[in-house]
């Protein structure tokens, strides 16, 4: 009576009877296997519309020298704005997380990491609005300061901005916009730093301060990595914020609190394509392919970092 | 100096306990304790569970306060001094008293050598290597770990087994070379064997150490400990009560209390 | 200065005799006894206890607890900057012009976000459409069917897949529609294509968990009942875990519904009102904000404010979808708590 234990099906996949069942699981499936069809495709359809441009001689290509000049100061925007936004996020965001877990009354501790979360629900376009209206003009007296004072640094060569519009404040617009999502990885793996591990710092006379230092970071290191990897990719891949705060003349230069400042792949896509056409079109999406290639890079590993702690 | 499996001079403390009563928030976990722990002899707290043994012995070290809404109201006296005197810093009081866990917590980031100078290294003054080296050779000797680890003190302390890694925490322990030394039923999660070894490590630390254990076991506290005080329940809810404290062999054999004698003789807990 | 004098100078209970042997009974209390054998005679006195630990690990300890707080309240700051902005600047065209009328024909003063908002609404409806189905049943098959390697490498790639930009989905529907209809296409269900592969990643994971959370004990209650597996998920599992999954859809239309960038390549820019998703461009509230502060009219006053006004719009909504999403599932979702 194999036919009556087997009625549901479980603990047989695939080898249930019953229509229903196998309809229903096939969709299932299915959906599973369409999630990687369209990440299949995604990178499919990129290629097959970004090869014109790959195969095109290096004269049709906007900037005439070629695809790789072409992304090339892209490419190096991009990785600029998001070294900013890191360098500043990572430490601003486990201290926060720190403060949630360690540090803030217990009873508000949630509150807190609500209004943190806030942050990350506000739309990329509201930032860069905030960022060229107030953080901007805000900023350009810290910018006189930074050339008058650290200007034999490159990175602060100058002449400074009299809009703000540079990009040490897109970065820094980045960083806020990332800061969330560090946060909450971090925080959650401080709070659950096992008790017995921090009850026996503080039973050797450590103060809380040297307690966090031996039990929670180290415990937390992966969080750390791995959460500032998947911000790194947002900050990546954020268009719009930059898109519309970043004043843009094109070139390679370190030169963070000057109005010349070289554009990121996914700003320049967004600004250059309603009204590109022909070949442009192909060589903004070989520039997109680009992207895709490196954010999907960075979130593998990020997430490989995360799926083997959480087995520790 | 050379390294001895035997502390340079330093002396145990008698601890003092009056009226101390323990509450979490409203909670009253424990009431009216009054006892004398006596310097180099082991003490063993015994009682069913939940009658407040772990809170009373967390108390000694400023432990029991780390739980939100925790109070301690009544005097400790290490030395004569009372650690809940006001400005006194926890912190402070946690170097000169002790404490082994019933998990085994070596710090898993860290090789045992790291693990073994860790409280020491807290220190501002800076410990030259070879004095730190003679430090964790003397600490892991008196936990009888030495000769098991020394070929590999750069290795995590995680790698060990179960008793290996209790031991390492008690060595940890007596590094900073405290006066008072706390056990909260250190054999608990370890095999017979390794329980046994903690025992004979126990019998011999109370040399140097004055020695309070918990253990819910009473062939423990009878194999292992000089005094024992017994804690109990008169029901759930109500407070938990120090009820009588001797000598070991005293309670185990003629105690006063017919409390204890049901409790010794297994008729409850 | 023995130790046993000191003692003695304690006012506890009886003394016993020097070889312990138990005294009188004393009451219960613990009491003191004379100790069995001499204890280790004091080499010194031990140190008082600080009142503080040395001063240098204080002072650090202290100094980190001041930093800490002041990292808080420092990632604060443009949270408080950002909601004030807004609310100050979106105030001056938040009025019922602004919500019923287009911009089509406008220059200048005037104007609205209308057709934005009507845009808003239709390309997320559908984005949602199709994104909720996949994304419910790709959480169903993870969590009830999945095994082996498939179910590894899919939960691996939408893990992948939260992180893919929003420009990158953009280009992806751009891409596809071209290929068959030529690469001068704008429609706004192009849009609600892009979306919809941002959105379904956030659906199947907070489905999942939602899944996950409802008991075994209740599938195997159903199960024993002869109930096959499929209508045991849809009518016992499902509805369960319901509250939690609308919960987590909204957040999701709340993430996407702010996106700009895809549609900027898909659904361009377009000043009238649209309702067919399937001819021609489409507005939204987002792009409508970027295109007023981007391509301001003359004088260019006007076309900030509109721009003002959508964010602020924009953030309401979103903080509307949010704040409701959580009252969902706090008020439904209780059963399972």
């Amino acid at each position: 009576m194999s036919a009556v234990t087997d009625i549901t099906g479980i603990g047989h996949p695939g080898g249930s009877r019953r229509l229903g069942d196998r309809v229903f699981q096939g969709l299932a499936t299915g959906a599973g296997v369409l999630i990687l069809v369209v990440l299949a495709g995604v990178a499919g359809f990129l290629l097959i519309e970004a090869w014109p441009a790959i195969t095109a001689n290096a004269a049709d290509i906007p900037g005439g020298e070629g695809l790789v000049k072409y992304i090339w100061p892209l490419a190096f925007g991009t990785l600029v704005a998001a070294t900013i936004a890191i360098i500043f996020a990572v430490p601003m965001a486990v201290a926060v997380a720190l403060f949630i877990s360690h540090f803030a009354p217990r009873r508000i501790a949630n509150v807190l990491s609500y209004v943190i979360d806030l942050l990350a629900a506000i739309p990329s376009i509201i930032y860069g609005l905030w960022g060229i209206a107030v953080l901007g003009p805000a900023s350009t007296g810290v910018l006189n300061w930074l050339e008058g004072n650290l200007g034999f640094l490159p990175f602060f060569e100058g002449p400074a901005s009299s809009t703000g519009r540079t990009m040490l404040v897109a970065g820094l617009v980045l960083g806020v916009m990332i800061l969330p999502i560090i946060t909450a990885v971090t925080r959650s793996v401080f709070t659950q730093t096992p008790r017995r591990l921090q009850e026996g710092a503080l039973a050797l006379g450590a103060t809380r301060w040297e307690m966090i230092r031996m039990t929670v970071l180290p415990f937390g290191r992966s969080a750390i990595i791995s959460g500032s990897m998947l911000g790194l990719g947002r900050a990546l891949g954020e268009t719009m914020a930059v898109a519309i705060l970043l004043s843009v003349s094109g070139g390679v230069t370190f030169n963070l609190i000057g109005s010349g400042n070289p554009s990121t792949i996914a700003a320049h896509i967004a600004l250059d394509f309603p009204e590109s056409s022909g070949l442009d079109v192909n060589a903004l999406i070989a520039a997109g392919l680009v992207l895709f290639a490196v954010t999907l890079v960075i979130n593998m590993a990020a997430r490989a970092i995360i799926n083997r702690e959480v087995r520790y | 100096m050379t390294a001895t499996a035997t502390a340079p001079a330093m002396t145990a403390r008698a601890v003092e306990v009056s009226d101390l009563d323990l509450y979490y928030g409203a909670f009253q976990a424990v009431a009216g304790v009054s006892m004398t722990i006596e310097p180099n002899k082991v003490t063993a707290l015994i009682g069913s569970s939940g009658c407040g043994k772990s809170t009373f012995l967390r108390s000694l070290n400023r432990m029991h306060e780390l739980t939100p809404g925790a109070r301690v109201d009544g005097t400790v006296k290490v030395d004569g001094q009372d650690i809940y005197e006001d400005g006194i810093d926890p912190v402070a009081v946690r170097r000169h008293v002790g404490m082994v866990f019933q998990a085994p917590n070596p710090f898993p980031t860290m090789s045992i050598y790291d693990n073994v100078a860790a409280g020491l290294k807290l220190n501002s003054r800076k410990m030259k290597r070879t004095d730190l080296d003679d430090v964790v050779e003397r600490s892991l000797r008196g936990a009888h770990l030495w000769d098991e680890v020394k070929d590999r003190l750069g290795k995590p302390g995680m790698g060990l087994s179960g008793g290996q890694q209790q031991r390492l925490c008690i060595a940890r322990a007596t590094a900073v070379q405290p006066e008072v030394l706390l056990m909260d039923e250190p054999a608990s999660a370890l095999d017979p064997i390794a329980t046994l070894a903690i025992e004979d490590l126990v019998r011999e630390l109370k040399a140097s150490y004055t020695i309070v254990i918990v253990t819910h076991n009473m062939q423990q506290a009878s194999r292992a400990s000089d005094n024992t005080a017994f804690f109990n329940l008169e029901e759930s809810g109500k407070p938990g009560r120090l009820v009588e404290i001797d000598t070991t062999e005293k309670i185990f054999s003629n105690p006063r209390e017919k409390a204890t004698e049901d409790y010794v003789s297994g008729r409850f807990g | 200065m023995s130790a046993p004098t000191s003692r003695e100078s304690q006012p506890t209970g009886a003394q016993g005799d020097g070889n312990g042997a138990a005294p009188e009974r004393a009451p219960l209390t613990g009491r003191r006894f004379e100790p069995s054998q001499p204890p280790a005679p004091p080499a010194r006195a031990m140190a008082p206890f600080a009142r503080r630990v040395e001063r240098r690990r204080h002072v650090t300890d202290r100094g980190v607890a001041v930093i800490v707080t002041g990292a808080f309240l420092l990632a604060l700051a443009p949270l408080i900057s950002l909601l004030y902005t807004v609310v100050s600047k979106g105030m001056a065209r938040f009025d019922a012009e602004f919500f019923s009328v287009s911009m089509r024909g406008i220059i200048s003063e005037g104007g609205g976000a209308y057709h934005a908002i009507l845009g808003t609404l239709i390309i997320t409806g559908l984005a949602t459409l199709a994104a909720v189905p996949v994304g419910v049943m790709c959480a169903i098959y993870l969590q009830e069917y999945g095994t082996g390697r498939l179910k590894r490498a899919i939960t691996f790639f939408v893990d992948v897949m939260t992180g893919i930009p929003s420009i990158v989905a953009g280009l992806f529907a751009f891409a596809a529609f071209a290929l068959f209809l030529g690469p001068g296409i704008r429609l706004g269900v192009m849009g609600s294509v892009a979306l919809s592969v941002l959105m379904i990643p956030i659906v199947v994971r907070s489905t999942e968990e939602m899944l996950r959370i409802v008991p075994q004990a209740l599938r195997e209650a159903s199960y024993a009942l002869g109930v096959p597996k499929w209508k045991t998920i849809t009518k016992v599992v499902l509805p369960t875990a319901l509250a939690g999954i609308v919960t987590g859809v909204m957040l999701s239309v709340a993430r996407i519904i702010g996106e700009t960038a895809p549609l900027l390549i898909t659904t361009g820019v377009f000043s009238s009102v649209n309702v067919d998703p399937f001819d021609g461009r489409m507005q939204n509230l987002a792009v409508f904000a970027f295109n007023e502060y981007k391509s301001p009219g003359v004088p260019p006053e006007p076309s900030f404010e509109r721009a003002w006004a959508a964010a602020l719009t924009l953030i309401l909504i979103v903080m509307a979808l949010n704040v409701i999403a959580r009252l969902v599932y706090r008020r439904y979702g209780t059963e399972l708590r």
